[in-house]
């Protein structure tokens, strides 16, 4: 009875047309699609993997075109339809989930009538049997409290619940495919979680098939019947996940697995090695170190913690009432020096306000904050600004971190700049040390950011970090904006440049995998509280709180 | 740019992306010039109307002052290009000479109302609290009376009544759409995530404000220029029209407009021919600002 061949793509070929050439982004791609089917698409930015979910839809833009192949849904040859054949298809029978929960729903208009709206174009619903249609299919999506909900304006609601809506519209009509566009990259794991359950469940119910477009390999594995590994446009690698992962035949694949922080039963072994040396006294690169040894180890037995904060607490006053809201409720830990601690949590468990209290860019209601044994906490004025010498921060969005006007030289010496350290050719020689240190080519420092990757870009972040030889770097979700093996490179390099000088980490996340292969030790928050703490691979192997199961239980590919 | 991230083993290696084609570029700026035919005229008009004022004589080697009572109120010939005014003096010439009165008047008042427009609205977008306040409740103040109303009372005020005095008038009035416009860019590129890098990075509030801040947000502002300029022209005409600033005989483009009103029945010439030029300035100004807008936000 189910179809097998529910969508069926031939031989696909769809180029781009630019102003000085043509780029080829789908290559002779073949598939299909079965209903009640899962398939997976992997692939890296640029691999065409989207394109291939858009040419599905008829939704290519202008400068794209498919120039080969077929396209067949249950049958009818969709390679040549019209617009308005494809605006009957669209929607009622392809649905599909967009990837950015924030941007893709109408920001003016309230959730509830938003899913309304995609079930009378669906049918043939009144608008009172729309709305109730819409109540329902909020709760098939999994948003708990449908009712209040759909009132809401999508502001007001987090990503995760977003990400629901979204599920809501598209299969408001039951559709018979249903395309996922990334649909949890931009998600907590733990979110990511629920609502990858959801689809499934939604799929294994109604027979739709499900065509899955993702960048993690773990996240792939663990929902697909089938998984299909794109590169540069053509398809490298086909089979069950259980194939694919055992037995990769395409050298591509085996680095994506070795990429995907979820699917190593064990941390990784560190691949990089760093040659360069850069010297100088922590807060100064270009004073003369007393003790200049040429192979200089860093000292960890001697020094106390290079980080210590006791019983950090703070409140924020609630909105439209007269109570407090603790985002961060009596946190209390240390980091050796050399050492890396991994704070881990959700979104909105206080661990980026932790950071801030570090930094001193925040001030703790109570507690207190201990850099190298000397109290911080009421730091202020000249003296703060001293500590961003002993301290710095990679954010987690390269895309907004760098001035976008400034060549990448000026923005990794512009700590320098700001505190007159080093005449201007010994910034420059400084600016060209760090950018190799990061494994960048020396050409990227007449660059701007825009022409960079993101990847490349947080590279650059993190050199502009180390330019003035910081105790304590503080890296708030350095990964969570770059593809699974970008990620896997910027973790490398981050334990390479530990190793070679001697910094320490606080590295937050809301991945405990990923935490798994840079952290020494890790604390989970859970609504502002530390509920759990100690040395990674002891949290791994035997975790005793709740919360932190369901963080590892969240990791994809690890069931 | 995607796709540059394909090191994935060796993580050492990282493929550099392509160079950018600087010669490319300049081809593209102009095959895109060349597609569009009124940018074009436009940028060669208001480049005319600049060399005009600079060097009137290039273009119009006579005496725009000589009069010739033999030739009075001649209709436009091959000799007269714009024809002759009541007293027989050369109205090309007149409206040639009179753009060093015009556009040096319209570039002050470009630069009056951009220079303190973006200064107040750096201030309150950038201190915020008190100052923001006080600031914007200032620029609202501005914005409620008509500009030209607000441009004629400060030339009653300042006086003397000559073209400088216009200019400044003229730049008063436009200082609250651009504080505006300022104010907004700096707010947007004060949340931005490396102005807080910068901040982590240690820089002081005016190294942040000097070296992230303004750069970033100039940008609209810089496209705003044209088109203030162009307003400026009709602004600064609008007033000599009216009897402020450049004096007769001295000749400007809104008085020449304005002494030819008496004549439109008989010589329709002496108001429309120069009221044409100011025309064409203000549009080519405009077309040219749209140009610089459309560059900046990429298209």
């Amino acid at each position: 009875m189910t179809n097998p061949r529910l969508l069926e793509v031939e031989d696909l070929v769809v180029r781009y047309r630019t102003r000085r050439s043509v780029v080829r982004a789908v290559e002779s791609a073949s598939f299909t699609v079965g209903e009640g089917e899962t398939v997976a698409i992997v692939g890296e930015s640029g691999s065409g993997k989207s394109t291939t979910a858009y040419a599905l839809l008829g939704l290519l833009p202008r400068a794209a075109g498919v120039t080969g192949g077929r396209i067949a849904f249950d049958g009818r040859d969709l390679t040549a339809l019209p617009e308005r054949g494809w605006r009957e298809l669209r929607g009622r029978e392809i649905a599909l989930i967009p990837q950015d929960p924030g941007t893709s729903l109408n920001p003016v208009q309230r959730v509830g009538a938003q899913v309304a709206e995609a079930v009378r174009l669906a049918g043939d619903a009144d608008r009172g049997a729309a709305r109730t249609r819409a109540l329902g299919l909020l709760a098939d999506a999994g948003l708990p409290d449908p009712e209040a909900q759909a009132r809401r304006y999508p502001s007001e609601l987090s990503g995760g619940m977003r990400q629901r809506v979204l599920i809501a519209i598209a299969i408001a009509a039951r559709p018979r495919l249903i395309v996922a566009d990334e649909p949890t990259s931009a998600l907590d794991v733990t979110v990511q979680r629920r609502v990858l359950d959801h689809i499934g469940g939604l799929v294994r119910e109604s027979g739709t098939g499900l065509l899955l477009i993702t960048h993690d390999l773990g996240v792939a594995a663990e929902r697909a019947d089938r998984v299909l590994v794109m590169r540069s446009g053509a398809i490298v690698e086909r089979g069950t996940p259980g194939e694919v992962l055992s037995d990769p035949r395409d050298p591509y694949t085996r680095s994506l697995i070795e990429a995907a922080p979820g699917l190593a039963r064990t941390p990784r072994p560190r691949r990089v090695r760093l040659t360069a040396v850069p010297g100088g006294a922590p807060g100064d690169p270009f004073a003369v170190k007393p003790d200049a040894l040429p192979d200089a180890v860093p000292d960890v037995v001697a020094d106390g913690p290079v980080l210590r904060v006791e019983g950090l607490v703070k409140e924020f006053r609630a909105p439209r009432s007269s109570g407090t809201v603790r985002a961060v409720d009596d946190v209390s830990f240390a980091i050796p020096r050399g050492r890396t601690y991994g704070l881990v949590g959700e979104s909105g468990s206080g661990k980026s306000t932790t950071a801030r209290l570090i930094l001193r860019l925040a001030d703790p209601t109570a507690g207190r904050v201990f850099l190298g044994g000397e109290d911080i906490t009421g730091s202020r004025g000249g003296a703060q600004r001293l500590l961003r010498r002993r301290m710095q921060i990679v954010h987690q969005n390269p895309f907004a971190s760098l001035d976008p006007r400034r060549p990448i030289e000026r923005i990794v010496t512009d700590p320098l700049a700001s505190f007159g350290l080093g005449s201007r050719a010994q910034r420059r020689r400084r600016a060209a040390e760090l950018v190799d240190l990061v494994a960048l080519p020396s050409s990227v420092l007449r660059r701007r950011p825009a022409e960079l990757s993101g990847g490349q870009r947080q590279r650059v972040a993190i050199a502009r970090a180390l330019v003035l030889n910081p105790e304590l770097l503080v890296c708030d979700e350095p990964v969570s904006a770059l593809d699974v093996s970008v990620q896997a490179q910027i973790l490398d390099l981050l334990a390479a440049l530990q190793a070679e000088l001697g910094v320490s980490y606080l590295f937050i996340s809301h991945d405990l995998a990923v935490v798994r292969h840079i952290a020494d030790e890790v604390g989970v928050l859970s609504r502002g509280r530390l509920v759990e703490s100690g040395p990674t691979e002891q949290i791994f192997a035997g975790a005793r709180h709740a919360y932190t199961r369901e963080l590892l239980d969240a990791i994809p590919g690890r069931r | 740019m995607p796709a540059t991230d394909l090191a994935l083993t060796t993580g050492e290696h990282v493929p550099e992306p392509e160079p950018a084609d600087r010669p490319g570029h300049a081809r593209h700026l102009l095959r895109g010039l060349l597609r569009n035919p009124w940018l074009v005229l436009s940028v060669i008009w208001v480049g005319l109307v600049v060399v005009a004022a600079v060097e009137p004589s290039l273009f119009a080697p006579g005496d725009p002052l000589e009069v010739d009572t033999g030739a009075r109120l001649q209709a436009p010939s091959l000799g007269h290009p714009f024809g002759t005014d009541r007293l027989g003096r050369d109205l090309f010439d007149e409206t040639v000479h009179g753009t060093g009165r015009t556009l040096p008047a319209a570039a002050l008042a470009t630069a009056v109302g951009l220079g303190a427009g973006a200064l107040l609205g750096l201030l309150a977008g950038f201190l915020r609290g008190i100052a923001d306040l006080v600031i914007m409740r200032l620029v609202d103040v501005l914005l409620s009376i008509p500009g030209l109303l607000l441009a004629l009372m400060l030339v009653a005020v300042l006086g003397k009544g000559d073209t400088a005095d216009v200019g400044l008038a003229i730049g008063v009035a436009a200082i609250a759409s651009t504080a505006r416009v300022t104010r907004a860019e700096v707010l947007r590129v004060s949340a931005s995530g490396f102005v807080e890098a910068a901040r982590t990075g240690g820089a002081r509030r005016t190294r942040v404000l000097l070296r992230h801040v303004l750069p970033n947000s100039m940008g609209p502002v810089w496209a705003l220029t044209l088109l203030l300029f162009g307003e400026a022209v009709l602004g600064v005409t609008t007033l000599s029209f009216l009897g402020f600033g450049a004096q007769p005989p001295t000749p400007e483009w809104g008085s020449l407009v304005s002494s030819g009103r008496d004549f439109l029945g008989g010589a329709w010439w002496l108001s429309i021919l120069p009221g044409t030029v100011v025309a064409l300035t203000v549009l080519a100004a405009n077309r040219v600002s749209r140009a610089f807008e459309d560059e900046g936000t990429g298209r």
